[in-house]
């Protein structure tokens, strides 16, 4: 590793402890988390509720260390990745592993004393499913990987649920399909349009070991069992019409763009405008449908 | 979480600037540990409301 021995003598500063943690993709993880909850439509404490989403949150936070404290040696080998705390010397690796443990234990415990049982075990599941499983394990040995580490990011909407009600039924497995099924398309849009940087760092990204084309197929091979998810808690009564229709025309959507970048043969990130539009949309579909399914589900059923 | 400012330094640490993250971090633990404080006692006050 590339760090000075200057530069760990100083302890290092609480917000580059805070970005350990990467706050953005918190915000989804919150979202889903809460959706999941709210979606089970029994009342719950606003204190408990609270808790339930901070625990989660933490949680999350303390995944996202881990896995800087292991991937140290890969961020730094990428321009997007190059300026996280660690590979840029202003903290000592040790300290984010300290950190990322002490955090997991922190939240699995909190979350096991003030809420529930069911909702601290999904939760240490989850973290240790995107630390040990995705992380360590698969991340550098298959370009599968990301459908592997989707699985870890459609926790939330489960835990929340657990968190809610005690148990877990249909509908928040469904919610984990839907997340599971939607990370591949997302990340594999993205992944076509930074491709380089992946290829630096040596990562089995698909787009680097299988080519574009295959990636263009696999993308659109996901979007269909995922637009499936996201439809099927209608028919199955599990959520009215508002939800089944937002859900269907939001999917339909998504596919549309899906097939275009199927269509699409170009090689060069300035003309892959149909994978940055579906990486775009696809945030705002987890958004639209997540949303839909709360309103449908407090307000409509 | 771009921090420009905070860049690599790669002269020796200074007793000043160690006692400044020190000092930083030592208020953010304790305002966490506040926060962490009013928290326990409203989930004890929202589990007694619930059990009761």
């Amino acid at each position: 590793m590339n760090t000075t021995t200057l530069d760990q003598t100083y302890p290092a500063d609480w917000r580059d402890f805070l970005a350990l943690t990467k706050p953005r993709v918190m915000s989804l993880v919150v979202f889903t988390g809460l959706c999941g909850m709210l979606a089970a439509g029994v009342p719950v404490n606003p204190v408990i509720g609270f808790t339930a989403i901070l625990c989660i949150a933490l949680g999350a936070g303390a995944a996202a260390a881990l896995n800087m404290w292991f991937e140290a040696d890969l961020d730094a080998k990428m321009k997007r990745t190059a300026k996280r705390p660690i590979p840029a010397g202003r903290m000592d690796r040790q300290a984010a592993l300290h950190f990322g443990v002490g955090l997991s234990f922190f939240s699995v415990i909190l979350m096991e004393l003030a809420v529930n049982r069911v909702a601290a075990a999904v939760l240490a599941v989850s973290i240790l499913f995107y630390v040990l499983v995705y992380t360590v394990w698969l991340k550098r040995r298959t370009p599968q990987n990301i459908v592997i580490g989707g699985a870890a990011g459609a926790f939330p909407p489960v835990i929340g649920w657990a968190a809610a009600t005690g148990h877990i039924t249909l509908l928040p497995v469904l919610l984990f399909l839907l997340i599971f099924l939607w990370t591949p398309p997302h990340f594999w849009a993205l992944s076509l349009f930074v491709r380089s940087d992946y290829a630096a760092a040596g990562v089995p990204m698909l787009p680097v070991v299988s080519g574009a084309r295959v990636t263009r197929q696999q993308i659109l091979l996901y979007s269909v069992p995922m637009a499936a998810a996201a439809v099927a808690p209608w028919p199955l009564g599990l959520a009215g019409a508002f939800y089944g229709i937002t859900a269907a025309a939001f999917s339909l959507v998504f596919l549309g763009i899906a097939v275009r970048v199927l269509l699409n043969k170009a090689s060069e990130p300035a003309e892959m405008k149909p994978e940055k539009q579906l990486f775009a949309f696809s945030i705002l579909y987890l958004f639209a449908v997540f949303g839909a399914l709360v309103i449908d589900r407090i307000w409509l059923t | 979480m771009t921090e420009p400012t905070r860049t690599t330094d790669l002269t020796p640490p200074t007793d000043a600037e160690i006692r400044r993250r020190q000092k930083g971090r030592a208020i953010i633990m304790a305002v966490l540990l506040a926060a962490f404080v009013i928290l326990v006692y409203a989930i004890t006050i929202a589990k007694m409301s619930i059990n009761r």
